[in-house]
């Protein structure tokens, strides 16, 4: 009988680890001058540094190592005062110089955390993730197999390599030894990986895209029998890129090691490639000869060394943490936990938090921007953001609140704007849906209401005020439902002698 | 007794991606187990309170501004190519993993 | 008018005062090698085109009354280890053969700015790894004092070109000795400058903490013009020196010595070295003290480990450096019929392409970085590096500048140690210290030895930024013994090309 994931956790105990890496966003390579711009020509943004050709050096970039001890603050970590880089060597086509120039025993940042909160069966619980270096290092070519079936590395002919992604800067994010999530392994991993990728997007120094590749996540687990305290063997799961992904894998490779575990096998220390249809994990291709980088100090870097007083610099300028962030903007919104989540889910937050800071309501941004704007973001397959700014969306906010449009009128005009026909003045001028206010205009109406229906206006007259609503229809749907139906209600009465 | 032997040679030859003949390997591994006699005289000057020396500058924090510089035209990239095909380089194919 | 015997201080002034043209001097050192070089074998390639259009540019802008550097116009030999944009560069190896560099060095960039005028690229040991250019794919280069002997290594062709005057200046790299080593036994001058002095950008890596760039050339004050051309600042090499170089020409031209102390290192000479070669050395000393300098006798008790420490660091780096080499993105390609996956290909190229010395130390520096070794080797020499520092550190503190012989002996006979690694690398003996510390380290002729009337060189060592200092010293030493025999070493060369 093969052990389901209910099984899996209550006769094993799982120890994770993580390694992210995440691509900077700086406007040049980690060690030379080309653009790091996505999308651009094949091998148009190379130099005789990122091609490794013979003669060239490399330069360290000046904001790689900011954003280096960015992230360390933002994780807690210690900003060493001495680091190096190091050479990495081994073989590959998509390597240029055939090593990695990264950081090895002495990296930049070490020893932080991260603390995330998962819903458990005993309410919200706080994960302590620990962190045991930030390093930098330099990304890889891309290859693009030929041939073959699948466009896939095996089986192809030949393959077609493009150096514009070589020497993109990279961070590697290292946890320690994650012990104690039990069955919610899977759950902290992501939220650990989500949380981080959080606050490198409101530090601004990646584009933390996981379909592009600039966050990319290794997923290592391993099991013990519960309760033995014996750490087991551990397997790494590369290619894992979607924060869904993350979740899956751990909760996939948990499955596989405990059915081997159970059937008396040994788990191999290898790593693993994320199959992301089946939610399972293959192994990778073992390496002919065991590996051994040679690490030694890279002769062409000289040591960084950042004075306290730079730290502290980029200290003072760091944003709110995310998780703070959440929680001050459910107090002061006042906004229930499941609206809030939904919002962190829909990644809307940021968009309702400007347009909340344009002088919108928040319960009314959040209404707009989760409601109607979401629903034909959904049915056209966009993002929300794609199809209205925070702008647009504050100014219609704030023509409903000084009484320029009733909610009804708000909706035709994001239709509007959603549509291309403009502005939401342009298209309130285009649709003419402004506000019937005009006294006079509004008397007309109700007096050919009166008209249309003199019983009803009798029986108002005879002091029976519910019976006025039928005439304040009449009137509402004479002006288009362009009149604001309290001043109609208000004028008719006292016309009517009911004041 | 030899410092190093036939099969430690082939397999730094495999890690330096060195295809090498039977020959060369035995030939390597008589000259290399004589070099290393000779420098392995380093371990007895070395001892524990020197400090190791990787560079002989004591230059720190040298990096540049993060401004875009003009790169290589891509013909110029693929100049030395052995083979190239789409504006990329071509290889055979690859059968190990990447890292 | 014939002006290759002359030097390029007077080749200079005679372009000054337009005695000859540029293209009329390069013309001459064209035929002249056309008329030794089958014997010598100095260069790999001639670069007829490019120099004489840079002669002529030359020219045009003299005649227009430009203000030109000191050096426009003279002709230069270039090592093939240095890029230069669409000039083969080889290294000597079969697996650069075809290889033109998309870019220039700086090295080279300065010279062309300087409107030297590069002749061609000259012969060296393959990666500029061994101490007599027999390793070179492409066939030895003799030593112009007798044809049957080695020039020197690694740069052998730029120091025979010189003494075969083919050249009146070259560029030569220094890693354990190669610029002075090849000096010394071809009876001219060569400078390894204080490392960083000189960028090393577009210089193809050997062991990058040691390779150093430098002047070569049959006269002192020759070396320091050149010196002034090449060395400054460059923001693409990381271990670059920012600050202004010392004022070599004004140095080579002070001739005063006067109450200078000058340390005679007791490791480096006595024992183990030709009789010859010591007589030699001990009556430049006797002209220093004539010219009013003290000598005192310092010990250096660490440089009897320098040699074993080099032959583990400059491999170890070479392992790493030489990687790049893999067929991928240029250079040689064996074995791709379609049979062969990359891995192969790349394996099957470097046996083909690296020569037996290189693989030698490829494989000698992976084995010195390997896991279970790198204390043991890499890291021990490392501290042996240390510790030369220090008698370095302790020498200077008695005496302004060190002296030594260069090289152990005269130059041997081709094919001679061929086949005897350890006593090949002997010859670097007293050039070695002087690289693993960084600092200066100049050859100049001394005379000729007793038993075989060949050139003997004298090394002066000086701190690291006071290359200043060894111009001095040598400018003077040069001088009374010119005096002393009447004139110059090189005036007494064999007549070449004869037949
Ligand atoms: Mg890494
Ligand atoms: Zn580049």
């Amino acid at each position: 009988m093969a052990l389901k994931y209910d099984d899996v956790v209550e006769k094993y105990e799982p120890t994770l680890g993580l390694e992210v890496h995440v691509e900077l966003n700086t406007n040049t390579k980690m060690f030379c001058g080309c653009s790091t711009e996505f999308g651009a020509e094949p091998n148009t943004q190379t130099c005789p540094v990122c091609l490794g050709l013979p003669g060239s050096l490399p330069v360290v970039n000046e904001v790689a190592i900011e954003s280096a001890i960015k992230i360390g603050l933002a994780l807690n970590c210690s900003i060493a005062p001495f680091s190096r880089f190091a050479r990495k060597n081994y073989f590959y086509p998509d390597m240029p110089k055939d090593y990695q120039i990264s950081q090895y025993d002495e990296p930049i940042c070490v020893n932080g955390f991260l603390d995330v909160e998962i819903d458990t069966d005993e309410g919200v619980k706080t994960f302590r993730v620990e962190i045991e270096r930030v390093h930098m290092e330099e990304d890889t070519g891309k290859s693009l197999h030929v041939g073959g079936a699948t466009g896939r590395i095996h089986g192809a002919e030949y393959s077609l390599l493009d150096y514009n992604r070589a020497g993109i800067p990279l961070m590697e994010i290292v946890t320690k030894m994650v012990p104690g999530t039990g069955k919610y392994a899977p759950q902290v991993a992501r939220a650990y990986v989500t949380e981080l990728r959080d606050i490198l997007r409101s530090l601004g120094v990646s584009d933390v895209k996981m379909e592009q590749g600039s966050l990319r996540c290794d997923a290592n687990v391993s099991l013990s029998p519960m309760g033995s305290g014996i750490l087991g063997t551990r397997s790494e799961t590369k290619n894992v890129n979607s924060l869904r992904s993350v979740e899956r894998a751990i909760h996939g490779e948990m499955i596989r090691q405990a059915n081997l575990l159970q059937n008396g096998e040994r788990i191999i220390q290898e790593t693993r490639h994320f199959l992301e249809e089946s939610g399972e994990t293959r192994p990778g291709r073992s390496k002919e000869t065991a590996e051994d980088y040679r690490y030694f100090q890279e002769p062409d870097l000289v040591p960084v060394a950042p004075d306290a007083s730079w730290i502290e610099e980029i200290r003072s300028t760091l944003p709110e943490r995310p998780s703070v962030r959440r929680k001050r903007l459910q107090a002061e919104w006042a906004v229930p936990d499941k609206e809030m989540t939904a919002m962190i889910n829909a990644e809307l937050l940021d968009t309702v938090e400007a347009t909340v800071k344009l002088g919108a309501d928040p319960t009314k941004a959040r209404t707009w921007w989760l409601g109607e704007i979401s629903r034909v973001a959904n049915e056209k397959e966009v993002e929300a953001t794609s199809l209205m700014n925070p702008d647009q969306v504050a100014e219609i906010i704030l023509l409903v609140a000084s009484g320029e449009l009733t909610d009804k009128l708000a909706r035709q005009v994001v239709e509007g704007v959603i549509n291309g026909e403009g502005t939401p003045r342009e298209v309130i001028e285009k649709r003419g849906l402004k506000v019937v206010s005009d006294d006079s205009a509004l008397m007309a109406a109700i007096e050919g209401a009166i008209a249309s229906q003199p019983e009803t206006a009798d029986r108002v007259r005879g002091g029976n005020i519910p019976a006025a609503g039928a005439l304040i229809g009449a009137v509402m749907k004479a002006t288009g439902g362009q009149a604001d139906a309290a001043r109609v209600r208000e004028l008719l009465l006292k016309h009517l002698g009911q004041e | 007794m030899a410092a190093i032997s036939r099969d430690e040679v082939a397999h730094l030859a495999r890690l330096a991606r060195i295809e090498m003949s039977s020959d060369e390997l035995d030939h390597l591994a008589s000259e290399l187990d004589q070099i290393l006699h000779a420098v392995d005289r380093v371990q007895e000057a070395a001892k524990d309170n020197v400090p190791p020396t990787s560079h002989p500058l004591p230059l720190k924090n040298v990096t540049r501004p993060d401004v875009v510089i003009p790169s290589l035209s891509p013909e110029d990239a693929l100049s030395g190519a052995p083979a190239s095909d789409e504006q990329r380089f071509k290889v055979p194919q690859i059968l190990g993993d990447a890292e | 008018m014939s002006f290759i015997f002359k030097s390029a201080a007077e080749m200079s002034a005679a372009l000054s005062s337009k005695e000859v043209s540029a293209v009329d001097l390069a013309q001459q050192h064209f035929d002249r090698i056309e008329k030794v070089d089958g014997d010598v074998h100095a260069f790999l390639h001639l670069d007829k085109e490019g120099a004489l259009a840079q002669a002529k540019t030359i020219d045009a802008k003299r005649a227009a009354g430009e203000k030109l550097s000191p050096l426009a116009g003279v002709p230069l030999a270039l090592k093939d280890v240095m890029a230069q944009r669409g000039i083969p560069t080889t290294c000597g190896s079969k697996m650069l053969e075809n290889w033109r560099p998309p870019y220039d060095s700086t090295v080279v960039t300065r010279l062309k700015d300087a409107g030297i005028v590069i002749l061609g690229k000259t012969n060296m040991d393959e990666f500029a790894m061994g101490s007599s250019t027999e390793n070179s794919a492409y066939g030895p280069t003799h030593n112009p004092w007798d044809l049957s002997r080695i020039p020197g290594g690694s740069g052998g062709g730029s120091s025979a070109a010189l003494a075969a005057f083919e050249a009146p200046l070259a560029i030569g790299t220094d890693t354990g000795g190669s610029i002075r080593q090849p000096a010394a036994v071809t009876g001219t001058v060569g400078v390894k400058p204080t490392y960083g002095a000189v960028s090393r950008y577009g210089l193809v890596a050997f062991s990058s903490s040691l390779d150093q760039a430098g002047p070569c050339a049959r006269t002192v004050l020759d070396t320091a013009l050149l010196h002034e051309v090449i060395a400054g600042h460059d923001a693409k090499d990381s271990s670059s020196i920012n600050a202004p170089a010392p004022a070599v020409v004004a140095a080579a031209k002070k001739l005063d010595v006067k109450g200078m102390k000058i340390g005679v290192i007791k490791e480096l000479g006595g024992d183990g070295f030709q009789k010859g070669v010591s007589e030699r050395f001990n009556e430049a000393l006797d002209e220093l003290v004539k010219a009013g300098a003290e000598i005192v006798e310092v010990s250096c008790p660490n440089f009897e480990y320098a040699l074993a420490a080099y032959y583990l660091i400059a491999p170890s780096e070479a392992s790493s450096n030489l990687a790049r080499f893999d067929s991928m993105r240029y250079g040689l390609r064996v074995g791709d019929d379609g049979t062969h996956g990359a891995e192969e290909v790349m394996s099957l190229t470097r046996q083909a392409g690296f020569g037996k010395e290189v693989k030698r130390r490829i494989i000698l520096g992976t084995y010195a970085l390997s896991s279970g070794y790198y204390e043991a080797y890499y890291g021990s020499a490392q501290k042996v590096r240390t510790l030369i520092m220090r008698d370095y550190e302790a020498a200077f503190a008695k005496a302004d500048v060190l002296v030594s012989p260069t090289a152990p002996t005269t130059a041997f006979k081709i094919g001679e140690k061929a086949d005897d690694p350890v006593a090949m690398y002997l010859n670097d003996i007293a050039t070695i210290p002087v690289n693993m510390a960084g600092i200066g380290g100049m050859s100049l002729p001394c005379g000729l030895a007793s038993e075989d009337n060949l050139p003997v060189g004298f090394q002066i060592m000086t701190p690291a930024m006071k290359d200043d200092l060894m111009y001095q010293v040598g400018g003077t030493l040069e001088a009374a013994l010119n005096s002393k025999w009447g004139s110059s070493l090189m005036s007494q060369a064999p007549a070449l090309g004869a037949k």
